[in-house]
């Protein structure tokens, strides 16, 4: 008699796993060789893939279509310059309490915003942003309407920052963006690994349900409104502590930067969007694109997001998965896959014996 | 008389914030399509306004005249060409194409007027008032209240006593059904789409003629749009009238305290009726 069970690892993923030991093992190791201006490019791909992957999991998971997560990315961040500035804490910590303070964020935010449906959701979101910037803007403590700079000494003298330093033999601002660009890894690998693990688990098969038919999943007994609540509070968290890290590397913020819906939501969903929204692969395909297309038309202005916003508009409408949908569809592959199949346990069964059903 | 004269000022207001959320509401009441371009598509028309007027020396009302058939047009061919392809149970693809509209709109018009503020001149008009028992109204405001009150009540007429208002109802029902009756959706859709800009065009009349614009301001008049229509109640035009009133009162006393807090008094103001109400005062659609 064989044996039955779940399964949702396949053979592709199971290579995939090493083939992203080895990238991440070479993304720890990329400061030894890499210029400093091409590991700042890299801290820029890495916070805003953690930006799409949080957006992607409001998104393409919880139906939760959010033109407001500028709130979380700026709250973080200027909640990180209070600690620093006004209060004398380490960066480092200052990130976490980023996190924490746009988690504290979440809850009021959300109070107003669950109370609208739908599309009505995206522009409140939009609506609590706007207010949590103009607040923020009369903190005359932290600059008001201008904004104002973290002190240097505060960088510079962070623990981390000297032992990178002296461990590397780099000047210290060439220290803090190497350290700033290992907890990008750090925060995306641990964001991904947050994600995949959520989507593995029976809270992650309900809000597959959930976007699929809400309704249908309901009445089988998944509490939608309670996990979308704490999706939409974890991914405040991951969102604030990347606003906070995104703004430790910049060391200079003002309420329309650190809130720009342009910066942290527009290129956020443009990356989604043409990635593939709905799968993890998506934002990494969505963030190389993106990267590479600022890089060959940022001489040409405001024509680099007309670009973008049509690729956008034609991905949505004529192949609303995205690229890496067009790829999954032709050949099958999936690097995260989530779909729970059902496979014989026999001692050399091929645990790709059985594919069927759809995503989820 | 100050306090009087803010409020008044701010109900005044108010009938272009309205003018704004009528457009966006008759779309999302008939095809449940919330358009994030809403607030960049009433700056093109305010442009396409100030074209007419710098261009060939018209007057801004009549340039307004020339641009309603241009913008009905350009409204029937979004809708029809694109917008309708992204209906459907899924509310994704409406989304985010028309926030990739509304990126599109800001960087062309960026690239063509750059980001210099702009303002319709309208003579003398802009400064005329009358003068109104103890306080005195500019006309400009007063007509841009009064054309608010005309386009609810015409759209009303439209919706409830036309043969073209009983289709858009039909189609807003059931599309299937009314698709059986002789009513096809597409087309419905699309000219409601194209009344929209109608009204956004008066809409961008008044907008250039009032104030300073510049291609970047349309996001923010969506926000307003929005607001109103969320206070009044979805599915009422009146209520929406109301809820530009409200926006528009809690923004001149707002600024009236302290200039700065002109735009957070408009927006604390529609958080508070969210709280309290949050169906709106006037709620009327069951959805």
């Amino acid at each position: 008699m064989p044996q039955w069970g779940i399964e949702t690892k396949t053979r592709a993923s199971r290579a995939f796993l090493s083939v992203a030991a080895i990238v991440v093992a070479a993304g720890i190791a990329a400061p030894l060789f890499l210029s400093r201006s091409t590991i700042q490019d890299l801290f820029f791909i890495l916070t805003m893939l953690v930006l799409a992957q949080c957006w992607n999991l409001l998104a393409g998971y919880a139906g939760l279509v959010s033109v407001g997560q500028q709130a979380f990315v700026g709250f973080g961040a200027y909640a990180m310059f209070a600690c620093v500035s006004l209060a004398g804490f380490d960066p480092l910590i200052a990130i976490v309490l980023g996190g924490v303070a746009a988690t504290l964020l979440s809850l009021p935010l959300g109070f107003f915003v669950f109370r609208l449906q739908g599309a009505y959701f995206a522009i409140g979101t939009w609506v609590v942003a706007e207010v949590v910037r103009l607040l923020l803007a009369q903190w005359r403590a932290l600059g008001g309407g201008t904004g104002t700079s973290l002190p240097n000494t505060a960088t510079r003298d962070m623990w981390a920052a000297r032992l990178v330093a002296d461990l590397l033999g780099v000047r210290s601002a060439q220290a803090l963006d190497i350290l700033t660009y290992w907890l990008a890894l750090l925060l995306a690998c641990l964001t991904m690994g947050f994600i995949y693990w959520l989507l593995r688990t029976r809270q992650g098969l309900g809000l597959a349900a959930i976007r699929d038919n809400q309704e249908a999943a309901r009445s089988v007994g998944v509490d939608a409104a309670s996990l979308k609540w704490a999706v939409y509070v974890s991914v405040a968290f991951v969102t604030g502590v990347c606003g906070a890290l995104i703004y430790v590397q910049k060391a200079r913020i003002s309420p329309d930067a650190a809130f720009s819906v342009i910066d942290w939501t527009a290129y956020v969903i443009f990356i989604v969007v043409i990635g593939g929204i709905g799968t993890l692969e998506g934002p990494i395909v969505g963030v190389i694109v993106f990267f590479l297309l600022q890089n060959t038309l940022a001489d040409y202005g405001s024509w680099y997001l007309l670009v973008l916003g049509l690729i956008g508009i034609g991905v949505m409408l004529f192949a609303p998965r995205g690229l890496w949908g067009l790829f999954t569809d032709r050949t099958g592959i999936q690097f995260f896959p989530v779909r729970r199949r059902l496979v014989k346990r026999q001692e050399d069964a091929s645990t790709d014996a059985l594919q069927g059903g759809r995503d989820g | 008389m100050n306090w009087l004269d803010t409020i008044l000022q701010g109900v005044l207001l108010g009938g272009l914030y309205a003018l704004f959320a009528a457009g966006l509401s008759l779309v999302f009441g008939i095809m449940r399509l919330v358009n994030l371009a809403h607030g960049d598509l009433i700056v093109v028309a305010a442009f396409l306004i100030l074209v007419l007027v710098t261009g060939l020396g018209l007057n801004p009302f009549l340039a307004a005249l020339v641009a309603l058939p241009v913008m009905f047009a350009a409204g029937w061919a979004l809708q029809y060409f694109i917008l309708n392809r992204t209906l459907g149970d899924d509310i994704l693809p409406p989304l985010l194409v028309t926030f990739g509209l509304s990126i599109v709109i800001q960087n062309a018009l960026l690239e063509g007027f750059s980001a210099d503020s702009r303002r319709v001149p309208a003579g003398s008009l802009e400064t005329m008032s009358l003068p109104l028992g103890p306080v005195t109204v500019g006309v400009m405001p007063l007509l841009t209240f009064l054309s608010a009150i005309a386009v609810i009540v015409v759209l009303n007429q439209i919706f409830y006593r036309t043969a073209l208002g009983r289709a858009f109802r039909a189609t807003s029902d059931d599309m299937v059904t009314a698709g059986l009756m002789g009513v096809e959706p597409k087309r419905i859709f699309a000219t409601a789409t194209g009344i929209a800009m109608v009204v956004v065009t008066i809409a961008a009349l008044y907008l250039g003629t009032r104030a300073n614009f510049d291609p970047t301001i349309g996001p923010a008049r969506l926000i307003y749009a929005f607001e109103a229509v969320i206070i009044g109640g979805l599915g009422s035009l009146w209520g929406t009238l109301l809820g530009g009133i409200i926006i528009g009162v809690a923004q001149t006393v707002g600024a009236a305290v302290n200039p700065e807090w002109q735009i957070l008094a408009g927006h604390l103001a529609f958080l508070i009726v969210l709280l309290v109400r949050p169906r709106g005062l006037f709620p009327r659609a069951i959805d």
